[in-house]
């Protein structure tokens, strides 16, 4: 152990942890402190940072003025739209199965979480891929869309399968460890005093769970408005059709409009900031740290 | 836990609506579609297969998705491990912030990371202006792709990490120490052999994650052709191309590594629980 100490520390050194007020582990410690701060500072703060500084690089009337062209404006449009019927959808879908994993005990249980996580795993690129093989012009169902006169890939309904298949597990893992964790003492308690299923879900089950959530459903939508591999694969970039926010992000900035790319990419960020804030907080309230 | 001999019949109503709407939605929306792509691929001859998967190019893309992925990830298991160190034994000024920005990642859209890094590591940006001189390149080099690789895996090796770390029983450091074991011995000895399930486990998510991954990749990579080229990149021109099969046969190789390192993150889990119970 490094660093003397006189008589007198001795037994207030052993009282605290041990080494913990050596030279050297103080060295350490500042060490690491600002080995994975720099780390952090030059991965996540600085592309933070440099998203609004490219944005305001010609001010705040370029910034602001970049959000009237038509085509950023119809990407708007799209996203919010998509969300709107993408994040309802997994909420209901990730309620129903958090209910039905941590409730009940039956076979299969486990293959069944693994099954709603497996588009974690999947390639954003190959998410969309599925989409296309089915739909798309060559895909299965291709023939049959086309002499319906349905579009689906390289339409809205494609934007929205897509971007529902890359969300689907969000909302479920946010509710299944905490409804696990919760038990089911409380809902017992209701039904055996004759409350009916909606009755316990809306009244006893929906205020224990409702920070997890909200959370679950806020991820959900950050990843909904900004996912861009997949909806890039069923899009097919048709400008102010089938455009969301991330693939006018692509195209102004392949056109070389940085303010107008970056001014797309701050509302996101934004976005993810809020996202990040409800977290801290919902985590501050339940007490509750996800895995 | 029920005692499950003399087990109450469950008074909750809804398991079998529940389940079979959860059933339901997940074979749309999920497990339909994937077997449309392993049986797309299944409609292939063999030869053709080979062709797209075995292609020159396509061999280069698994080089530098597989190669950039493995750097990125044991990059992050390094610095993942001193950032989580540093959150559970450190208190210092800004750490709740430090806690919370970690998981920028997960909520930052791919694309928006994608052009960030690509204007900061450019010639001209705020960090390559000082390595551009230096003959380091990042921007449209596979150290650039490297380094987007690195930010979105970073979190899945710190969230891993974290309680890991936390559970280390401080108690036995303390005892070793007072029986005169030196800082890198309890490091070695104690520390290590309780989070390495976890480090394990953040290494394999941050790798499955990083072979995947396409939005952050495609702008700072440069995309050019045979040496910037990532696997995902490669579907979307098969796709572009109308060439369907092609994208299939792609889109089922990168599945199936999807695949094998669910298998690998499970097992690693498994394990991790059992060595746990051991040391108890």
């Amino acid at each position: 152990m490094a660093g003397p100490s006189s008589h007198a520390d001795v037994a207030a050194e052993l009282a605290t942890r041990p080494g913990y007020k050596s030279v050297r582990a103080t060295l350490v410690r500042w060490l690491l402190i600002t080995v994975s701060l720099t780390f952090l500072g030059a991965l996540l703060a600085a592309p933070l940072a440099a998203v609004f500084a490219m944005a305001l690089e010609q001010g705040w009337s370029a910034y602001f003025s970049s959000f009237g062209d038509e085509a950023t404006r119809a990407s708007i449009r799209l996203t919010l739209t998509a969300a709107a019927i993408v994040v309802p959808l997994n909420t209901v879908f990730g309620i129903t199965a958090a209910w039905c994993i941590s409730k009940f005990e039956f076979r299969g249980k486990s293959i069944l979480i693994t099954l709603i996580d497996l588009p974690l795993a999947v390639s954003p690129v190959v998410s969309g891929l599925i989409y296309v093989l089915l739909f798309g012009l060559n895909g299965w169902f291709g023939a049959w869309l086309q002499e319906h006169d349905i579009s689906i890939v390289y339409a809205l309904p494609g934007i929205i399968l897509a971007t529902m298949f890359v969300t689907f597990p969000y909302v479920a893992r946010e509710l299944i460890p905490l409804m696990q964790q919760l038990g089911n003492d409380e809902e017992e308690a209701a039904i055996t005093l004759g409350a009916g299923g909606w009755f316990t879900f809306f009244r006893v089950t929906l205020p224990r769970i409702r920070w997890g959530l909200i959370y679950g459903v806020i991820l959900c939508n950050a990843r909904a408005m900004g996912e861009f591999g997949a909806v890039s694969v069923v899009s097919g970039n048709v400008r102010n059709l089938t455009m969301t926010m991330p693939l006018q992000i692509e195209a102004l900035y392949n056109e070389y409009n940085m303010v107008g790319a970056f001014a797309v990419a701050s509302v996101l960020s934004l976005l993810a900031v809020a996202t990040l804030i409800i977290k801290t907080l919902v985590e501050g309230r339940t007490g509750y740290r996800r895995r | 836990m029920k005692n499950v001999g003399q087990r109450e019949p469950n008074v909750i109503p809804g398991f079998g609506i529940t389940l079979g709407f959860t059933t339901f939605f997940l074979s749309a929306i999920v497990l339909l579609p994937l077997s449309a792509l392993v049986l797309k691929t299944a409609g292939l001859d063999w030869s053709r297969f080979l062709e797209v998967i075995a292609s020159p190019r396509a061999l280069a893309s698994y080089r530098l998705s597989f190669g950039a992925s493995l750097v990125a990830a044991c990059v992050n298991m390094v610095f993942g491990f001193a950032l989580a160190w540093t959150l559970v034994r450190y208190e210092f000024p800004g750490r709740k912030l430090v806690d919370a920005i970690i998981d920028m990642p997960f909520a930052l859209p791919t694309a928006v990371s994608g052009i960030a890094l690509t204007t900061i590591f450019a010639g001209n940006g705020w960090i390559g202006q000082y390595l551009e001189p230096a003959g380091i390149h990042v921007a449209y080099t596979p150290l650039g792709i490297t380094v987007a690789l690195t930010l979105i895996g970073m979190p899945f090796v710190v969230r891993t990490v974290q309680p890991a770390l936390q559970e280390v029983q401080r108690d036995l450091e303390d005892a070793a120490e007072t029986l005169g074991a030196g800082r890198f011995y309890i490091f070695r000895r104690i520390i290590v052999p309780t989070v390495l399930p976890a480090l394990l486990t953040g290494f394999t998510l941050a790798f499955a994650r990083a072979v995947g991954e396409y939005g952050s990749v495609i702008f700072i990579a440069g995309n050019k052709y045979m040496e910037t080229e990532i696997t995902p990149l490669l579907i979307i021109f098969r796709l572009e191309e109308y060439d369907y099969a092609g994208a299939a046969a792609l889109g089922f190789v990168m599945l199936s590594i999807s695949f094998v390192m669910l298998l690998a993150i499970n097992l690693l889990q498994v394990w991790g629980r059992k060595r746990l119970m051991v040391s108890r």
